[in-house]
């Protein structure tokens, strides 16, 4: 009998597999560093269509890497895979994933955990400052010349004495409360339950929540609780002196209502990192100079990147090592 | 108190003048037609002047106004007045501290953001359009870089305090190293620029100060350094530094101020690492409130022969 050379995949046998759907947007900064460590499957460079694929070359994959720009990891997906025992994800969010499925079927789901908190943290309060200050509108205002032939910009408003209310004290928003109060901020939040190690007044309405604050910030992650929770309702209750911050999901916030209250001053500002569907952003909201217009880069420094590169290979090495995943997704 | 004149050198503040009209009798210098003949007609009736950080009273204009008592500035700064002169001539000088300090350092802070994150270029990539098209760049983590402060005063202190909020290292230079600052201390600030990643001008501008940020600093603090002002632009060698950021030998800057304000060297308009804003530093509607009822304050205490609310002469 003639050899025959080894199929091709058993040259790269010693490395574990990783099925990867679409690439993560940071993909692109991680270098090599994946591929000399794991064999990636990557489904979007095959010309077969999705389940075929999976099929075809995916049935003894153990493990998926995923984030929130690719197909949504849920029943369709996840029984083309049956040998899957682990999701891993570039973001902190996890609302492109069905956990219960996933617990369903008994796959673990690791995140980011906490690699990104501090840059999305110095976003928020970057956005806060640019808005109250009008930094990027000034910054408009002398590049077209308006300094000289109009004279000065309007006065802006002193974070001094805010009271900035958190939505979701998690690792994001215990940064961005720490934070803020260095600048003579008071802090009040809601979260789905009140933390021991904070002092700040705790409401558990959102409405309240936001009747009190002059400052609303996004901090949450989105799931059916949290989708759409900043509605008209909450948006009038902030009133029209009152601004928003949205460094979670855009779908958190009810964003035509949101528009809607920008464009009749219904509330003062907003400063926005995500949207409902990026990267379209509502063409009214290019108009307005109280609002603050951010592509969904809260993360994307490479320290954030270098971090979670070594936060994703850490976990995939601990699951095929049989050791405790570094970041686990606790389900509730 | 009706009779007493009082000038004011530039528009400043509508509600300072609303307040200063209904008090005493304010003359405009900036709608005067010809100032000579106005200094002819109304100087022996002016006791008081109120400048601002455009506009002091200079040796030229304290000659000129021999009943010249007070000179009460709208501004923490005081390089526009001749202090000496007014020392030599017994007349007292007022300011602003204190109530702008806050605002101040949260531009700072606003300023570094701005920059190191790129939100004005980002904003402007969105508004564009551009986002459709592909993402924007990677941009530089703020959270523990290390910030380095010239003039630990009032304003420098509280960008320093911030900036801890943000796990950044501080260290500083001033003329002597404070005893009672846990802070690191370098005595020139080309070693100061040396060893730090982002540089923030809070000193007040005099002799010693003038063109604090030289050539050498500049290319001590690097391609990755960050330069903020928010003190004085004469603190800064501006072609300089302009022809630095263009080479891309300084790595951005965030400017509240600037040698010949309103003019800004038109090279800067085209840089995406450069964050330019108009003198806004204390400028919010709180703070110059404040700001105002201070000079107010000042003035109403002197010509009731008051202690003065915060004299710097």
């Amino acid at each position: 009998m003639a050899a025959t050379p080894p199929p091709v995949q058993n040259r790269s046998q010693h490395l574990p597999q990783v099925i990867v759907l679409k690439p993560p947007p940071s993909f692109k900064f991680f270098g090599d560093t994946f591929s000399k460590k794991f064999e990636l499957l990557k489904a979007w460079e095959s010309t077969l269509p999705l389940d075929q694929f999976l099929a075809a070359r995916a049935q003894s994959v153990q493990a998926m890497l995923c984030s929130g720009t690719g197909p949504r990891i849920a029943p369709e997906i996840l029984r083309l895979l049956p040998s899957l025992r682990l999701v891993v994800t570039t973001s902190a969010g996890l609302n492109h994933i069905d956990l219960s499925e996933c617990r369903r079927l008994g796959i673990a789901v690791a995140n980011a955990g906490e690699v990104f908190s501090e840059d999305v943290a110095d976003m928020a309060v970057g956005l806060l400052i640019d808005l109250l200050r009008k930094v990027s509108a000034a910054d408009r205002y002398v590049r077209q010349g308006l300094w000289v032939s109009k004279g000065d910009y309007p006065l802006g408003s002193k974070l001094g004495g805010k009271q900035i209310g958190i939505v979701g004290l998690g690792s994001i928003g215990f940064l961005v409360a720490k934070r803020l109060e260095a600048f003579g901020c008071s802090i009040l939040y809601n979260s789905r339950k009140k933390k021991d190690f904070v002092s700040y007044p705790f409401y558990t309405n959102i409405c309240e929540l936001a009747a009190k604050s002059d400052v609303l910030i996004i901090c949450c992650g989105l799931n059916e609780q949290t989708q759409h929770m900043i509605n008209r309702e909450v948006l009038l209750a902030l009133g029209k002196e009152g601004v928003i911050i949205n460094i979670g999901r855009g779908a958190i916030i009810d964003e035509k209502e949101l528009v809607q209250c920008l464009v009749q001053g219904e509330i003062g500002g907003a400063g926005l990192d995500v949207f409902e569907n990026e990267p379209s952003v509502p063409k009214e909201l290019f108009d307005l100079d109280n609002v603050v217009l951010s592509p969904h880069l809260a993360v994307f420094t490479p320290e954030s990147f270098k971090a979670l590169c070594d936060l994703l290979i850490g976990n995939l090495e601990a699951f095929f090592s049989d050791k405790p995943l570094l970041s686990p997704v606790m389900f509730e | 108190m009706e009779s007493i004149g009082v000038l004011m050198l530039c528009p400043m503040s509508a509600y300072l003048e609303q307040e200063l009209q209904s008090r005493f009798n304010l003359f405009k210098l900036w709608t005067v037609p010809q100032k000579p003949q106005f200094l002819k007609e109304h100087a022996s009736s002016i006791r008081a002047v109120v400048g601002n950080a455009a506009a002091g009273a200079d040796a030229e204009l304290i000659s000129a106004l021999p009943k010249l008592e007070i000179v009460s500035s709208y501004s923490v700064g005081v390089d526009k007045i001749d202090l000496d002169k007014c020392r030599e001539k017994g007349i007292r000088v007022t300011y602003t501290p204190d109530v702008l300090t806050e605002d101040v350092a949260d531009l700072a802070i606003g300023l570094i953001l701005a920059v190191l994150r790129r939100l004005c270029a980002s904003d402007r990539y969105v508004r564009s359009g551009a986002w459709k098209k592909g993402d924007f760049r990677l941009t530089t983590k703020f959270t523990g870089k290390t910030v380095g402060i010239i003039g630990l005063g009032r304003i420098g202190m509280a960008v320093a305090k911030r900036a801890e909020a943000f796990n950044c290292p501080i260290s500083y230079y001033s003329r002597r190293a404070k005893p009672d600052i846990q802070y690191t201390y370098y005595p020139s600030v080309v070693e100061l620029a040396s060893n730090c990643d982002i540089l923030v001008v809070a000193c007040p501008l005099n002799e010693e100060t003038w063109h604090i940020i030289n050539r050498g600093v500049i290319d001590a603090l690097g391609p990755k350094g960050v330069l903020i002002n928010i003190g004085r632009g004469p603190h800064v060698d501006e072609p300089e530094l302009v022809s630095a950021l263009v080479e891309g030998r300084l790595g951005g800057a965030g400017l509240d101020v600037y040698e010949k304000e309103p003019e800004i060297p038109e090279e800067l308009f085209g840089l995406e690492n450069v964050v330019l804003l108009p003198h806004v530093g204390s400028g919010t509607v709180e703070t110059r409130t404040a700001m105002a009822d201070l000079v107010i304050g000042n003035l109403e205490a002197h010509f009731l022969n008051k202690p003065l609310l915060t004299p710097l002469v």
